[in-house]
């Protein structure tokens, strides 16, 4: 019998052990697939959790209710791969032999790498919302928080769903209107990159929006140090902002397992064949989602779009074929931008978001870079189909793998 | 995308709306000079440096961020907000001749 690794059972594995053991077959090949935690957590959830837009059991559920029968599920923690012996240490000593290996471990938070970030205002007074137990505790903070100075603030590129943080502060907007305080709340978006949007056609068709909903945004800030004492963040260029409470997106980073395993960029994200997704590590060593280092976003999406060329290509590799060189950084991404609305985004490597429809040309029912009640009903629709159709690896009707151009509106763009 | 010839050093190139070259090709050490003087910066042999590991780094389609400067071992963050103050990044990847660094949308 060969033996198929799957390291790491987020949105990334748990497709892809659905997606292989039915293209594999099962006298030839084991399917293993094996994952510290016991709870899948539903990450696009996290950000409405601290709006009390959400619960907490909506976002959470047994991570072996989505591994199929006949794939052996491990759950432990992984120490590191012996690339040169294909071999997969865990923590507890146990090793394990792959003839394949696919990596799918995803990217966390690191605040550590921010100096002052951590400490005793963590999570009083500094918060993440990219983790469960960040975005509960934001939540309990928000119900009971009088107003303030509210910075909404991204540390470093890339981290995963990079429009998150905005829809964080749009979403914040919603939630103290509703409450009925936003004139006690001012609130800040603090971002490295050069403004809050940074292609041309989104800056020329979204900007209004921060203004509209008076989020002051600060454009090339690259943090330092948190002063938590003073409460103010701190730039490489002296700049400071001041704030009441930090809603921050710290440095995201991949598993430590990849650094221990010697190889990973500076971010521990592992070097990867950005259109055949075959890591540049060894050639029976695969990669997929948030922990390769592609120049694609990192979003449950597109991992749905990866999934599906992957499998195809580990199929190929078996047969010792050529690899498709195929995957085109398609991403599919709902904004929320509050107040019961959404705007809807597709773009890949090369072509920038454009207006349109979508799925289908002229029709829709979604429309592309503007906001509409349908965009935000979609996104809501987005959870179920994450449960029921993403990860169990079905195919998503009418949305294809690569991106397609037909009902956008093109003529006048292309990429940067 | 709407893009602009400009004359550089008796170099005809071609700039997207922010001023950024759009083919890399037609970059020579006098473009970059000419674009550091319209961003004011005195280039030095630290400067230059710099854009040099830029360069190589976008041909090899890597791409940059603040991090990856500091860990080149050409100059501390620090350093790179001393030599290109107020957006390194954005300033040095002008000069350097390669495409500004943006999010996704
Ligand atoms: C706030 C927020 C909002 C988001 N919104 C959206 C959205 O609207 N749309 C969208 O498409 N995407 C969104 N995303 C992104 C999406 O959730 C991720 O891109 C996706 O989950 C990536 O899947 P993955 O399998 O690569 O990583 P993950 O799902 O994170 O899975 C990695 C798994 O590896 C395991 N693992 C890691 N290291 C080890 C180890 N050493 N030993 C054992 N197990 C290990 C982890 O426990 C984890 O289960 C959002 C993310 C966040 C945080």
């Amino acid at each position: 019998m060969k033996q198929l690794l799957i390291l790491g059972a987020g949105t990334s594995g748990t497709m892809m052990a659905n997606h292989l053991r039915k293209a594999l077959s099962k006298k030839e090949w084991n399917i293993t697939i094996v994952d510290q935690e016991e709870t899948h957590y539903y990450q696009p959830g996290f950000l409405f959790l601290p709006f009390d837009i959400y619960k907490t059991k909506q976002v959470k559920k047994k991570i072996e209710k989505f591994i199929p029968k006949g794939v052996k599920l491990l759950k432990e923690k992984i120490n590191r791969i012996d690339k040169d012996n294909d071999l997969v240490v865990l923590e507890n000593e146990n090793i394990l032999q792959y003839d394949i290996l696919i990596i799918a471990t995803g990217t966390n938070i690191a605040p550590q790498e921010i100096e002052g970030m951590l400490g005793d205002h963590w999570q009083k007074s500094v918060f993440d919302f990219y983790t469960f137990e960040g975005a509960r505790n934001l939540r309990n903070k928000l119900r009971t928080w009088e107003g303030g100075k509210l910075v909404v603030h991204i540390s470093e590129m890339p981290i995963k769903c990079p429009v998150a943080p905005l829809e964080f502060a749009f979403l914040a907007d919603s939630y103290f209107i509703n409450k009925g305080m936003r004139d006690k709340v001012d609130i800040t978006y603090v971002t490295p990159m050069s403004g809050a949007f940074t292609k041309p056609i989104a800056t020329k068709e979204l900007g209004h929006l921060l203004e509209q909903k008076n989020i002051k945004v600060v454009p090339d800030f690259n943090i330092e140090r948190v002063d938590a004492e003073n409460q103010k963040i701190i730039d490489y260029g002296e700049e400071e902002v001041a704030y009441d409470l930090l809603v921050t997106v710290p440095t995201n980073m991949g598993d430590e397992l990849i650094e221990r395993s010697g190889f990973g960029d500076e971010l521990n994200f592992v070097p990867t064949d950005k259109t055949t997704l075959q890591t540049k590590v060894k050639d029976n060593i695969f990669a997929i989602g948030d922990a390769t280092n592609i120049p694609a976003s990192k979003a449950g999406s597109v991992a749905h779009f990866e999934a599906e060329i992957l499998t195809e290509n580990i199929q190929r590799y078996i047969q010792g074929k050529e690899l498709k060189k195929e995957f085109d950084g398609h991403a599919n991404c709902f904004i929320e931008t509050g107040h019961g609305k959404a705007l809807l985004i597709d773009f890949n490597y090369t072509q920038e978001p454009v207006k349109g429809t979508f799925p289908f040309p002229n029709v829709g029912p979604l429309s592309l870079l503007k906001e509409t009640h349908m965009n935000h009903m979609g996104k809501l629709a987005f959870r179920w189909i994450y449960w029921n159709m993403l990860i169990k690896g079905k195919h998503i009707p009418f949305v294809s793998a690569t991106m397609s151009t037909s009902g956008k509106q093109l003529e006048t763009t292309n990429n940067l | 995308m709407t893009t602009t010839e400009k004359t550089y050093a008796g170099v005809c190139v071609t700039c997207n709306e922010q001023g950024y070259l759009t083919n890399f090709e037609q970059w020579n050490k006098d473009v970059g000079l000419a674009i550091a003087k319209e961003e004011q910066i005195e280039m030095t042999d630290k400067h230059w440096e710099v854009i040099q590991f830029l360069q190589e780094q976008h041909k090899k389609q890597v791409p940059l961020s603040i991090r990856k400067i500091g860990k080149s071992g050409v100059v501390s963050i620090k350093e790179f907000y001393q030599l290109f103050p107020k957006g390194p990044l954005k300033i040095s990847s002008r000069i350097s001749g390669i495409p500004k660094p943006v999010s996704c949308i």
